[in-house]
């Protein structure tokens, strides 16, 4: 399989003479329908990276390559058609004056036609489960609700990739647990690429790879169950432990031996449950 | 005192003249404020009474509610129709203490102006009370169309109008929530003499600056990262439709026309 975005060795500077590395030497390929996440501590590079994908930043060597299609100044519209992205704040990306007219915003861009507009934001917002809220203002809107406005806008010109750039970083619970659902559901539909950018421990571990990043460099790529098989690490990595491990480290302090393989809460309910039985 | 304030906000309705097309409705309210200015005699101040009342009650907007909703701006009025009478001079004189004197020319054009101030307020109050913002900025932006033959950015302009007018509810909390954080610190607003009233909005109003030129980086990366590229081979999801209706409203104004033209002296 083709992989849909690759990284040849991008490194990035944001002023031409400063000393630190935004991006440092970055290869790595992401494939058709995967979910990616990338993790890391703040300042690690992550959100340079996302921008380095869709052209909003292009690197000082190296090269991104959507579709096969190198990223540079000629392609830039062709590739954004193609990977869209989520922001953190759902204020300030807001564009539209009301839902409809926001989703509406990057088909207009495009120049479709306003017959199939119509059809398409109606369809993008069935999908997010957001039809009801079609005519009000963003100001009348909970923060999740605006951050799935902000995907139907994104699914609407229907892209290959999804990037969400820490989207669910303002929100509640309910609100992240929503976004995240809805993504879930949505890539299972149209076999999107997702890259989400995060420190959400629960994003993280739906991801089949996760990239780890620290002060601009790529230091880990592995499956969730790779990485967070590091334990104690993790909190260096910028991520939170995950709740199994949490409980393995307390058990331990008990003096109870646990598996030292990363287990998921299903995983952990199982070993419990047996290694009680086997006493 | 905001709350109470009606000018240039929008109540949803169903009425006729909230279906009316907007641009129907803001050149009919411009054109009306201009044909005012015609009028010369009370004939034709009681003619457009009478149409503006007819406009009113079309709207189905309840009176009370709009007459509450003008009195923050009565002494206003007052001031100036006082003035006016004081200081206008021509024909009987009827009362003079030095400079001042009330005179029957004076009175005229006290009652004059009074009688276009209510006017226009009362027409311009009802346009922007039946028509949303949108809708508004929309009509705002088809009737600038032509002037782009003089290279004039008409969609530029109306981005930037309904952009603002997006972000007017957004900046209005955030307002509130800085201003709440610094009370909590112990700043008093619109405490004390006039430059300490001064002094205390610089901790609200630097905030909610640097705090915008982050909304508008955010705003411009969202936008450019969703295929925004100027107001070139864009095509638009809002669409005005011109109805019967508009037309209809279109003829009324030729025959109000008409008829205001007969009775002015």
């Amino acid at each position: 399989m083709k992989p849909i975005i690759t990284l040849e060795d991008i490194s990035f500077k944001y002023q031409e003479d400063a000393e630190k590395y935004a991006l440092k030497n970055i290869s790595g390929s992401i494939y058709p329908g995967e979910w990616i996440a990338i993790i890391g501590h703040n300042g690690s590079g992550k959100s340079t990276l996302a921008k380095m994908i869709n052209g909003l930043l292009l690197p000082q060597t190296g090269q991104v390559s959507v579709n096969q299609l190198p990223v540079n100044e000629e392609n830039i519209w062709k590739v954004r058609q193609s990977v869209g992205m989520v922001f953190q704040n759902p204020d300030n990306q807001f564009v539209g004056s009301t839902v409809e007219d926001d989703v509406a915003f990057g088909l207009e861009n495009s120049g479709v036609p306003r017959e199939e507009m119509v059809i398409r934001v109606n369809d993008a917002l069935t999908k997010v489960r957001m039809s009801d809220f079609k005519e009000k203002e963003p100001a009348r809107l909970s923060g999740g609700q605006k951050q799935r406005v902000a995907i139907a806008g994104v699914i609407a010109i229907s892209p290959d990739v999804i990037i969400l750039d820490e989207a669910t970083s303002m929100l509640d619970p309910k609100g992240r647990f929503e976004v995240i659902d809805t993504i879930k559901q949505l890539k299972e539909e149209r076999n999107l690429t997702v890259i989400s950018i995060t420190h959400d421990i629960d994003e993280a571990a739906n991801a089949n790879r996760l990239f780890v990043m620290k002060q601009g460099e790529l230091i880990h790529v592995g499956t969730p169950e790779e990485i967070f098989s590091y334990g104690e690490q993790l909190v260096e990595m910028g991520l939170d432990l995950p709740f199994p491990e949490k409980l393995k480290i307390e058990l331990n302090q008990l003096g109870i031996e646990t598996p030292n393989h990363y287990l998921t809460e299903e995983g952990m309910v199982e070993w419990l449950w047996t290694s009680s039985l086997n006493k | 005192m905001m709350d109470k304030m009606i000018f240039g906000r929008y109540i949803p309705g169903d009425s006729v003249i909230h279906k009316l097309d907007p641009r129907v409705k803001l050149l009919a309210s411009f054109y009306f404020i201009g044909i005012i200015f015609l009028c010369n005699n009370w004939q034709s101040y009681t003619l457009m009474f009478l149409f503006t009342l007819l406009a009113l009650s079309l709207s189905k907007i309840k009176p009370s509610f709009i007459i509450n909703g003008l009195k923050p701006l009565f002494w206003l009025i007052l001031f100036t129709v006082v003035l006016q009478i004081l200081f206008t001079r021509g024909g009987e004189v009827y009362f003079k203490w030095g400079i001042l004197s009330v005179t029957e020319l004076g009175l005229m054009n006290g009652i004059f102006i009074f009688c276009r101030f209510v006017l226009i307020i009362l027409i311009s109050t009802l346009l922007t009370l039946t028509t949303p913002p949108l809708s508004l900025s929309d009509a705002i932006e088809y009737l600038l169309r032509p002037l782009e033959v003089v290279k004039f950015p008409a969609h530029e302009v109306s981005l930037m109008l309904s952009i603002a007018l997006r972000f007017v509810p957004t900046l209005m909390d955030e307002t509130e929530k800085i201003m709440n954080a610094q009370r909590a610190r112990g700043v008093d607003f619109g405490e004390g003499n006039i430059m300490d009233k001064m002094k205390s909005i610089v901790p609200l109003l630097i905030p909610l600056f640097v705090s915008s030129f982050n909304r508008a980086e955010d705003l411009a990366t969202a936008m450019e990262a969703r295929g925004y590229k100027g107001g070139e081979g864009r095509t638009k999801y809002r669409v005005l439709k011109w109805q019967s209706r508009d037309t209809l409203t279109a003829l009324v104004f030729v025959v109000l026309t008409v008829i205001l033209v007969y009775v002015r002296n």
